[in-house]
């Protein structure tokens, strides 16, 4: 990067580190003995404790949000384009706080960390944590930080499940719901997406049966074929179109094996560079997650029972390219928030970009965001 | 704020805590309006703009198309569903008339009396697609492809059996003239109803 940080940045930031020395019993039925949290804070949190917002990270996401790590550092935060002064979730006003989820790979409680009761790394033996898991552990964070309600929960795809979850479930708790890209669970489709991707990671011979580190071994090629799979879902026909057509790598067919189109060299890199920063075990933990998301399960498959108690005004958002949770998706939850008689608005984005969307800086998109969320600093400071 | 002639008509007409649906909210001006009153409910709007500002005035809104139907709410949700200087630009006036029935206890439809004199002068007279303050567009461009004078709207609602529980003719100075009074669909340029399933 550039010498000096952009203006609109949260600038350098240093993650924070919460130990909790307390069980915490997991959907699954067993129980984490103790666990760590790697969180990032933006901002300022103000005497009241009311300006508080959490981002909740999607599958391969984690709590570097937004701002740069040090001056080194290529690319800024994930959602960087949403987050900093002046942007959408305006740190001039709110105190952001975003977690690497539990079971993630980038310093929070997972599969790559020690398990205390055996001083061996997790690996494989990590318990499969779900989404009502991760808010139970956001809202032991929470408590550490003296945060009683969040001015607003805000996710984009699996981050807008966690959302959603936090309006129903500790619905006190939160001011508004952002869902941004998201579905009230997924479709058999999604899932078969999914198993594709765990299938690519299990069956690759370095996994040995997940323990790889101690053969001190990656899965490289099933880690990378799963994350080839979730890019292409990620994208739309249309932005691969634009960005990469039938455009050839040296000009002309030369009738071989080898990466010859753009696309493919693309995705090789993309799954290259994934190998290196995600671990297999976690992303076969969080797609088990995300197959098992569904609220409305406890409640006779009737999202709109499922919704009844949120008190959170909500915004959720779709993008007309996405296919792997269309507007459709989010119809369902709007629908279910609707018949609810909830607060609830909805915005469908014209985008070419996909499930991707969420994350870049669409004009429209930014507009509503931003506006919303000023609406919220108003109720906020009022 | 000052309202738009028609829409201080209705907001007259909702009592304070009525749950409401607007449909084609535009900038949610109303709503906005009505909050104050404790009236809750969603704006319906398709347009980005006006969309980007019922956000930015904290007011619900739900992008969506009005010839798609109701279909996601359910029967007799809301107080009142308000229809105001749209019905004229939809595709099907009557399936939107029946779904507004179908959600609301009452409806409440405002459009430009196309039986205004001024509309039959220019049509009748001068032999021209009539082009006025209230329908401001030239024929090929406008949308408002469905109009209709007063009698013709007290027709449909008689064919679905919906009565009138009120109705406000005005110019656009929001004015209730003796004319108006007298031939309201003569001299009548906005017409609001308030109206409801059954027989009142």
């Amino acid at each position: 990067m550039s010498d000096s940080l952009p203006a609109d940045s949260v600038g350098l930031v240093t993650p924070s580190h919460l130990h909790i020395d307390k069980p915490l019993a997991l959907d699954c039925g067993r129980t984490l003995p103790q666990f760590d949290l790697i969180y990032e804070t933006y901002g300022t949190l103000n005497a009241e404790k009311s300006n508080a917002v959490l981002i909740c990270h999607a599958l391969s996401g984690d709590h570097h949000a937004a701002g740069f790590n040090s001056l080194e550092d290529r690319k800024p935060g994930w959602w960087d384009t949403a987050i900093g002064p002046g942007k959408a979730i305006d740190t001039n006003h709110f105190f952001v706080v975003c977690p690497n989820n539990l079971g993630g790979c980038k310093g929070s409680t997972g599969p790559n960390t020690i398990n205390p009761e055996t001083g061996k790394l997790y690996g494989p033996d990590f318990p499969i944590v779900t989404v009502a898991d991760w808010v139970k552990s956001q809202a032991i964070l929470a408590d550490s930080l003296g945060i009683h309600k969040w001015a607003a929960v805000v996710g984009g795809s699996l981050g807008g499940m966690q959302a959603l979850d936090w309006a129903i479930t500790l619905p006190e708790r939160v001011g508004h719901a952002l869902v941004i890209a998201a579905a009230p669970k997924l479709s058999a489709q999604n899932i078969a997406f999914n198993e594709v991707a765990r299938t690519a990671i299990k069956s690759d011979p370095e996994f040995h049966e997940g323990r790889y580190q101690e053969f001190d071994t990656v899965p490289r090629q099933g880690l990378g074929l799963a994350r080839m799979l979730g890019h292409i879902t990620y994208l739309s026909d249309e932005a691969m179109g634009e960005k990469f057509g039938r455009e050839l790598r040296s000009g002309k067919i030369q009738y071989g094996y080898d990466v010859e189109f753009q696309i493919e060299s693309y995705l090789r890199y993309q799954s290259s560079s994934f190998v290196e920063r995600f671990d297999a075990n976690t992303y076969l933990l969080m797609t088990k997650a995300l197959d098992y998301f569904d609220p409305a399960k406890e409640f006779d498959d009737d999202l709109t029972q499922a919704v009844k108690a949120i008190q959170a005004k909500s915004l959720i958002i779709s993008f007309t390219s996405d296919w792997r949770f269309s507007p459709l998706r989010s119809l369902e939850i709007v629908d279910a928030l609707l018949s609810a008689g909830k607060s609830v608005s909805y915005a469908e984005i014209e985008a070419t970009q996909g499930h991707d969307a969420f994350l870049m800086p669409i004009p429209r998109y930014m507009e509503i965001f931003a506006s919303y969320m000023q609406q919220v600093a108003k109720e906020v400071n009022s | 704020m000052t309202l738009r002639v028609d829409l201080q008509i209705i907001s007259d007409w909702i009592p304070d805590n009525a749950h409401v649906l607007d449909l084609g909210c535009g900038n949610g001006s109303l709503l906005k309006h009505l909050q104050q009153r404790n009236v809750t409910g969603y704006g319906l709007e398709i347009d980005n703009s006006k969309f980007s500002e019922c956000i930015a005035g904290g007011v619900n809104v739900i992008q969506a198309d009005l010839d798609e139907g109701l279909s996601q709410f359910g029967d007799q949700s809301f107080d009142f569903v308000i229809l105001s200087q749209t019905l004229q630009a939809v595709k099907r006036p009557d399936f939107l008339l029946r779904e507004i029935m179908r959600v609301g206890k009452q409806g409440i439809i405002g459009f430009p009396n196309f039986g205004h004199w001024q509309c039959r002068f220019q049509l009748g007279l001068r032999g021209k697609m009539p082009v006025s303050k209230n329908l401001p567009n030239a024929w090929f461009d406008t949308p408002n492809i469905h109009l209709c004078t007063l009698k013709d709207f007290e027709k449909l609602c008689d064919q679905y059996g919906f009565s009138e529980v009120n109705r406000s003719v005005v110019n656009h100075e929001h004015k209730d003239t003796l004319g108006i009074r007298l031939l309201p669909n003569l001299f009548g340029q906005i017409a609001v109803y308030l109206i409801h399933n059954g027989n009142s």
